[in-house]
Order: structure tokens, then C-alpha cells, then sequence
């Protein structure tokens, strides 16, 4: 017991270790790195149609090359006047666009089809956004496997691979996205 | 000359100075602290993102101008009616947006406005907001949106 309680004797030239100081403030460094995340933006991409003059008519589309999607405030879905779901448009939108003319009830051909879709005023945003997204993954499902029958993995290196070459994407000029976002009824 | 050539005999292992090391670290830590930018405007509405998956990264963020879209926060965790905000105004009447929005155009030709709507918001407003777009002539939009949850 005596020898525990023994005070320690002489207790000098007491400093701090310096040479792991280092390593602390890497500690710290390394710390803000993993912790700080670099916000990038991600979102669904769109083009609005450029105003139109009081007097300019819009330009005609023939009714069978426009695929009508319409969404109420309930969020029920209306394809062609035929009641459907979110999931069915993606299917109905290649369909649409790959038509060529065959089935009399899509369009004629890939440059000429559109898809028209319109809201109530009081459907909600998030159905809105889901529908466009099914819009938009039909035709980067189009693009993909139009790339792949070009021989490429997927659309994305198509599309780096034009960048780099300053070339003409073939394949968005086969395959528009021609999508219209027609206004809502005041209802 | 010989003696310029003649070869030093290596009395103590070279090291480098490590006493410096922790001021050269700090330096770095200070320089990330510095640049770190953290908010620049304060949102004054709710904008719970909706979720997609046919996403595209917005690379040149100085070309990202902001409309938030959502309802308004209100103290005590109440929330009020959809209202829209740009910068870190809040926008009373629909048409002045145009003119802001005309503005920003002017100054950056290759904007891109970045709608950060609300997800029970509804589409009457959004419309709203895409219509005053149209007249200003700012045509590329994105509406932001999270990755789906896999």
C-alpha cells in the first residue's frame, strides 16, 4: 500500500510532444474532407417553347402523331383517353416513338412524334415530376439502345465521345425528344 | 578544382525538418476553411424535393439561377400558403418575375433556371412560375430533383 501512494520524486522539464502534432491536424484535415459534401445539382433537364406572338398560330401536329397524356388532380392518368398508371407511360411513350407507322393509333414516324402532356391546376408537383420522368427514361432507354446498335455501351459515351469530336449527335436528331407541356384547364 | 568535386562524408543520416509539418498542415486546414462557402441565401419556404431517376448533373454552376417554390415557413413549424422565392426575396405578385428573370438573362445568356418545387405543391403555380420563364426567355429549365431511393 505504501509504495502505491508513494509520491512521485523530481517531476521535470515537462513539455508537450510536438511530434504528433502533425498527425493530429491531419486527423482534423482528413475529417473536414470526408465530412464536407460537394452539393452537385441533379435534375430533370427541359427546354420551354419560346413565347409565341398574339397572332402566331402553333404549329399544326397531326392528332395521331401526338400521344395525350393527361393527369388530373387525383393523379389518374389518362393515355390516348384510355385510363392507365404512371409505369404504363414509359411503355407507351416507345412505343409511340418507335411506331413507324404501323400501329394506326401511334405516329407515323420517329420525327414527327410528340408527346403531349397536361395537368389540372391542382395535380400535385410530384406526380407531375413523376410522369415527366417516365417521359424523359423512355427515351434515354431509346437513345441507349439506339447507341447500343451503333456499337456503343450506352448513350452516355456516345454522347462523350461527340463532345470530344465536336460531331453531330446522330442520335438525338433520330430520336427528338419532343415533349409539350400544354397548359392546364383553369378547372 | 578537385576539392569542389571531392565527395562529403555523410556524418548524420539526412532527415527532412519535421517541425514545420504541423504549420504547413494548418495552413491547409485554414485554406479549406477559408474557401468552404456554406449558404449564401437563407430559403424562406419548404422544398422537400421530389424524387426521379432520368437525372442530369448540372456541371457549370454559375450558369444555375434558383427559384424556389414551396410553402412558406412560418414560425412554431407552421407552414403557409405556396409561395415563390428567388434569391432571398419573396415574390408577391407573378409578374415581376419576369423582369428579374430578364435581368439575370441578361447578364448570364446561358442560364439555366433551377426550379426547387415543392413536392405537394401544385402544378397551377409551377405553371405559373414556367409562364413568366417563357416571357423573359429564360428556356432551359431543370426541375431539381433527388435520386430515387433504390
Amino acid at each position: 500500500m505504501a509504495g502505491l501512494l508513494k509520491k512521485k520524486k523530481e517531476r521535470e522539464g515537462g513539455e508537450i510532444p510536438t511530434a504528433s502534432m502533425a498527425d493530429i491536424a491531419f486527423l482534423l484535415l482528413i475529417f473536414f474532407l470526408v465530412t464536407t459534401t460537394i452539393n452537385v445539382d441533379t435534375g430533370i433537364g427541359m427546354t420551354l417553347p419560346p413565347k409565341l406572338d398574339e397572332n402566331q398560330e402553333p404549329p399544326p401536329v397531326k392528332e395521331r402523331n401526338m400521344l395525350k397524356i393527361l393527369v388530373n388532380a387525383e393523379g389518374r392518368v389518362l393515355i390516348e383517353d384510355i385510363p392507365s398508371a404512371v409505369p404504363r407511360v414509359r411503355e407507351e411513350v416507345k412505343k409511340h416513338t418507335l411506331n413507324e407507322g404501323e400501329d394506326p393509333r401511334y405516329a407515323e414516324s420517329m420525327a414527327q412524334a410528340v408527346v403531349s402532356f397536361k395537368t389540372d391546376r391542382q395535380t400535385p408537383y410530384e406526380i407531375y415530376i413523376d410522369v415527366i420522368d417516365e417521359i424523359w427514361m423512355a427515351y434515354f432507354e431509346m437513345w441507349d439502345a439506339e447507341a447500343r446498335a451503333m456499337g456503343y455501351p450506352d448513350y452516355a459515351t456516345y454522347r462523350d465521345y461527340i463532345d470530344e469530336n465536336d460531331a453531330e449527335n446522330l442520335i438525338r436528331k433520330k430520336i427528338k425528344a419532343q415533349i409539350s407541356i400544354a397548359e392546364p384547364d383553369a378547372g | 578544382m578537385s576539392t569542389h568535386f571531392q565527395k562529403k562524408s555523410a556524418k548524420s543520416s539526412p532527415s527532412i525538418p519535421m517541425a514545420s509539418m504541423p504549420d504547413i498542415i494548418f495552413m491547409l486546414i485554414i485554406f479549406f476553411m477559408v474557401t468552404t462557402v456554406l449558404r449564401e441565401t437563407e430559403i424562406q419556404v419548404r422544398t422537400t424535393l421530389p424524387r426521379a431517376e432520368a437525372l442530369t448533373k448540372i456541371d457549370q454552376k454559375r450558369l444555375v439561377s434558383y427559384v424556389y417554390l414551396g410553402p412558406i415557413k412560418l414560425p412554431d413549424n407552421q407552414l403557409g400558403d405556396t409561395s415563390v422565392q428567388i434569391d432571398d426575396v419573396l415574390i408577391d405578385d407573378m409578374p415581376s418575375i419576369r423582369n428579374i428573370m430578364y435581368r439575370k438573362l441578361l447578364e448570364q445568356p446561358k442560364l439555366i433556371v433551377s426550379i426547387r418545387a415543392d413536392e405537394s405543391s401544385e402544378m397551377g403555380i409551377v405553371i405559373d412560375v414556367q409562364q413568366e420563364l417563357r416571357e423573359a426567355g429564360t428556356l432551359r429549365i431543370n426541375y431539381s430533383s433527388k435520386p430515387e431511393l433504390s
